[in-house]
């Protein structure tokens, strides 16, 4: 095992398996955005895949791996010069992690145009899914639009007529708006989209007021849902027009949101209370790894590695791609989230939950799955996508 | 001889013979460890460099330090990507077209920004910059704010040229030492001494009869112009063009460029385009931290040669 | 739209407008005065906040951890001064401004290596976040108001300390006239470290009271420092009258342009396009201001040293 990353828990056990490693490695890049105020969800992504790699001795497989770290700054141009010096520099068999989107549109064509495998440890844009899907790419998350269907199917069971959605302005927020109007049976009052980035929502907020619908339905993920939580704690909305959302409220920005985040409910299909032997196993670990509750990017990376590592173990190490893929649609690993199959798309079939928020007795807040909203969902656009069942 | 050359060299030329060293012996180390650069690496610094070196000539000729640089090399990518969108692909047509933009663009800002002076000149040039990358965010036809993949990369009289990276690293090196040799022609003639007395002494240049502003805005437009080709080159490379291409901290990053590798001098910004490029890679791939390790280093330089040498001082 | 709504929105526009005042005023005057380009002003706002988020959480007291945020702020101003701007103030403004990015560049990293990458909270006690009502149905929150109300006191702070003292008279004068002023024998690197340090603690100060808003994070200073630099560009650099007449300007443009920008585009547009459009163009309103602003006065709304 050798890293050219050496910051991190594990990198005095990483050090010392480098002796050991002789024959030709396997070679995996790992992608996030690790600078930039999105670099929080970068980082949980990285260390559950690292973890998942130290767990097994540094050793995908039983065979010497080689994991190369590098940060696409949330720049697709830096992504793609990042990605060639991962293929070109390191000769990597296997790109994983990416956070945005909008990067993994940018990186998946030289990847899969040199017959590498490519495993998102998060994103999940809407093309890949659909009719430019390919039989070289597998996610271990899910497509955009499905969480937020699934908080469309409670809105629709809790009764609520009216909704405001405030989105951030990029296709991630718009695959948010149609997966949510896409289940939704009540009436969409306000579409706001506001840039990426933004931090106060006293404007939104107060045309919000205005509007009096019974829920806003948001998606901002990390420092922005930190903002627009506090800030609608703070209003006078609190009591009449809930709040309700997707990928913004967890174990990245509940940190920062802390108790004005308590009685927010959004979906996801895992939280760390999963009650299955291999989640109990990485919540642990990784909070004594890290000192923190893992969030389900977490939990997206740790599964990265175990697939890697399953579909490695079933072609005995062999390093050959179209053996290894084969491997990966027979899901060659258990999900720290329980039930997971692959779509045709390679996009997962899946549980959703609703999902409330906990303060533990240490004080540190955590999210936490209840009842079941969608039953192995599978999303709205692998029928455009012309690959066989996996 | 060549000892009293060198040190003669070092003496006018401190940053150039502080930075070549460590950048020679870091390229090197880099092929002896394994990470050797590959032809992307190269030839996104290239493309750098020529962004880079068009502002170096506005900068250290003109004084005119423009934090919207960007966005005519990103608005270059933009005509790439707009006119391959409608199957068009020839490489010297886009690259006219992109000049051609590029250079408009300035002209047309450049006659509002240059009334301003100093850091009025500093900002107002981003402010241009930003309403650039904005107006690009807000046309979903191209991606919006997420950018979108370059359907086809431009072909030289239907010749794939740059199919490979190594090819577009080798035209965009060409490229670079075409518009070295060009620019320090340019330094050195009528027009250069012109451009420079205006800024050196305005009042004087004025005095004997001279108008500054066609100097300076005939500059101010062709600096654009050629930061619209580097746009292109940088679009085929990439293959994916977002507003980000058009970003202030893009900007900022090409006059950081420019200063680390030394004001005035056309190979310093080339000096400095490749080493930022290559820092940012290297040291991303040491440490999550890479950019900490960046701010040490240019903090170093800064102090170190504060005691060497002064930049112009441009008046507020 | 109803006269209550558009109140409302303009108090918001207010309240980024004096958060703005209190980050450009002291670069407005460091600059003013040193002809300093201080880039590193968006880190001493991001510095202060997490200041202020730990020592509120180690001393247990809101109050206190406020005010001793701000002291370590003051205190974070002077060992920088100390350490680096004091060996730039006589380089070139290039110079100023690749060291000064190199500070962005090393506090934003350093930050996120000791307190994580992901954002910090500072916990209102209970009575400040709250809402204020109005007899119309509308409401406004506690800390807005405050924030309001904080940046007026320290506009009013500022005014009396530039023109009626002596130490205001002389920023006043080093900001027109530094070789003058240095010629009659006033040390005028002691008046630099002075004005650079109360610069960052104003700073930081505007850095917790947005960070209770917004949560805390490495690059909250950021953005925060191109909208400053807008703001004293606009208001004519070394003028603290023109930042904060320039700071509500802005404030108010910006929030009442993201209030109402696609709505308005909505008339000419199809609502898709309006929804996708309206967001850009209201971001790019405070710029075209700028444009605007220095078009027909190149040097701002008002010549340095009111």
């Amino acid at each position: 095992m050798r890293t050219k990353h050496r910051l991190g828990i594990s990198c005095v056990a990483l050090m010392a398996a480098t002796v050991a490693a002789k024959a030709d490695p396997v070679r995996i890049g790992l992608m996030a955005t690790l600078s930039g105020p999105a670099s929080v969800l970068g980082t949980q992504v990285r260390n559950g895949f690292m973890l998942g790699v130290k767990e097994l001795g540094g050793k995908l497989g039983g065979q010497p791996t080689t994991i190369t770290i590098v940060d696409d700054q949330f720049k697709p141009d830096v992504a793609v010069a990042r990605v060639k010096d991962l293929l070109q520099r390191d000769h990597v068999d296997i790109v994983t992690g990416i956070v945005f989107s909008n990067i993994l549109m940018a990186v998946e064509k030289p990847v899969l145009s040199a017959g590498k495998l490519l495993i998102s440890a998060n994103a999940g844009p809407s093309p890949l899914a659909g009719a430019a899907c390919s039989p070289l790419y597998f996610s271990t998350s899910f497509q955009n639009d499905t969480v937020h269907m699934a908080m469309a199917d409670y809105a629709n069971a809790e009764g609520i007529k009216k909704v405001v959605l405030i989105m951030p302005n990029y296709q991630a927020g718009k695959d948010a708006a149609a997966g949510f109007k896409h289940d939704f049976k009540g009436k969409i009052v306000d579409e706001i989209y506001t840039p990426l980035g933004q931090m106060d929502f006293s404007s939104e907020l107060t045309k919000v007021a205005s509007e009096k619908p019974d829920a806003i339905y948001t998606f901002m993920p990390g420092g922005m849902g930190v903002a627009l939580v506090k800030q609608y704690h703070q209003s006078a909305l609190v009591g009449k027009v809930k709040l309700l959302s997707g990928d913004t409220v967890d174990e990245t920005s509940l940190p920062g949101i802390q108790d004005a985040a308590l009685g927010t409910i959004s979906a996801s299909h895992w939280a760390p209370n999963m009650d299955n032997p291999q989640n109990k196993v990485f919540v642990a670990s990784y909070e004594k790894a890290y000192g923190a509750p893992p969030s389900f990017y977490a939990a997206q990376g740790y599964d990265a590695a175990k697939l890697i590592d399953g579909a490695l173990r079933k072609t005995g190490g062999k390093v050959d791609i179209e053996a290894l893929r084969r491997a990966m649609d027979g899901v060659p690993f258990k999900s720290v989230r329980g039930a997971f199959k692959f779509n045709n798309n390679g996009f997962p079939i899946e549980n959703f939950y609703q999902v409330s928020i906990v303060k533990r007795p240490d004080g540190k807040f955590v999210t936490k799955a209840g009842p079941k909203v969608m039953t192995m969902a599978k999303d709205i656009y692998s029928g455009a996508c012309k690959l066989p069942p996996r | 001889m060549l000892l009293h050359r060198l040190t003669d060299f070092a003496r006018r030329e401190p940053t150039t013979a502080l930075l070549a060293p460590v950048f020679i012996i870091a390229l090197f180390a880099g092929q002896v460890l394994g990470v050797s650069a590959p032809a992307t690496l190269l030839a996104r610094a290239a493309i750098f460099a020529i962004a880079a070196l068009s502002l170096s000539f506005i900068l250290g000729q003109g004084g005119m330090v423009s934090l919207g640089h960007a966005a005519p090399m990103g608005l270059g990518a933009y005509v790439t990507l707009s006119l391959s969108m409608l199957g068009f692909k020839d490489l010297l047509g886009v690259m006219a077209c992109a000049f051609i933009v590029g250079a408009l663009f300035s002209a047309l800002t450049g006659l509002i920004a240059l009334r301003t002076r100093g850091v009025y000149f500093i900002m107002i040039t981003l402010a241009f910059a930003q309403m650039a990358y904005y107006a690009m965010s807000s046309l979903s036809v191209f991606g919006g704010t997420d950018g979108i993949a370059l359907p086809l990369r431009s072909t030289l009289f239907g010749w794939p040229l740059l199919r490979s990276d190594s090819a577009t690293a080798l035209l965009a090196l060409g490229l670079l030492a075409a518009l070295f040799w060009g620019l320090s022609r340019v330094t050195r003639s009528r027009f250069g001494m012109a451009l420079r007395a205006s800024h050196l002494n305005e009042a004087r240049f004025t005095a004997l009869g001279f108008e500054p502003l066609p100097y300076r805005l005939m500059a101010y437009s062709f600096a654009g112009g050629i930061s619209a080709l580097a746009g292109v080159l940088l679009a085929n490379l990439t293959d994916y063009i977002a507003p980000s291409f058009l970003d202030w901290h893009r900007s900022g990053e090409l006059i950081v460029m420019v200063v680390l590798g030394g004001v005035a001098r056309p190979f310093g910004a080339i000096l400095g385009a490749f080493a930022l490029i290559y820092l940012e890679s290297l040291l991303g791939g040491l440490t999550q931290y890479w950019n900490l390790a960046l701010g040490l280093i240019l903090l170093a330089i800064v102090l170190a040669r504060g005691r060497f040498e002064r930049t112009a001082r441009i008046a507020p | 739209m109803s006269p209550a709504l558009l109140a409302v929105q303009i108090l918001n526009g207010l309240d980024l407008g004096f958060i703005l005042f209190l980050v450009a005023s002291g670069l407005t005057l460091v600059f003013g005065v040193m002809d300093f380009i201080n880039l590193a002003h968006g880190v001493q706002y991001m510095l202060g906040a997490y200041f202020a988020a730990a020592l509120i959480a180690w001393s247990g007291s809101f109050w206190l951890g406020l005010v001793l945020g701000a002291a370590a702020s003051l205190a974070m101003g002077l060992v920088l001064e100390w350490t680096v701007f004091r060996h730039l103030a006589r380089a070139g403004h290039l110079e100023q401004v690749l060291a000064t990015f190199a500070l962005i560049l090393i506090f934003t990293d350093g930050v996120s290596m000791i307190f994580g990458a992901g954002a910090l909270s500072i916990n209102l006690p209970p009575s400040l976040a709250q809402s204020v009502s109005f007899a119309n149905g509308f409401s406004y929150p506690l800390w807005r108001l405050l924030v309001i109300a904080a940046g007026l006191a320290v506009a009013l702070a500022l005014w009396l300390l530039i023109a009626r003292t002596r130490l205001g008279m002389l920023v006043r004068a080093g900001s027109t006239h530094p070789h003058m002023v240095q010629a009659l024998g006033v040390d005028i690197d002691r008046l630099f470290l002075l004005v650079f340090a109360f610069g960052a603690m104003l700073a930081g100060f505007a850095g917790t009271m947005a960070g209770a808003l917004t949560g805390v994070e490495p690059t909250m200073g950021d953005s925060v420092l191109i909208l400053a630099f807008v703001v004293i560009v606009v208001g004519g650099v070394g003028s603290v009258r023109g930042a904060l007449i320039a700071a509500l300007l802005i404030g108010l443009v910006d929030t009442l342009g993201r209030a109402f920008a696609t709505d308005i585009m909505s008339l000419f547009l199809s609502r898709s396009s309006a929804a996708s459009a309206g967001p850009a163009l209201a971001s790019m309103l405070i710029y075209v201001l700028m444009a605007l602003v220095l078009a027909v006065r190149p040097s701002g709304l008002f010549a340095s040293g009111d």
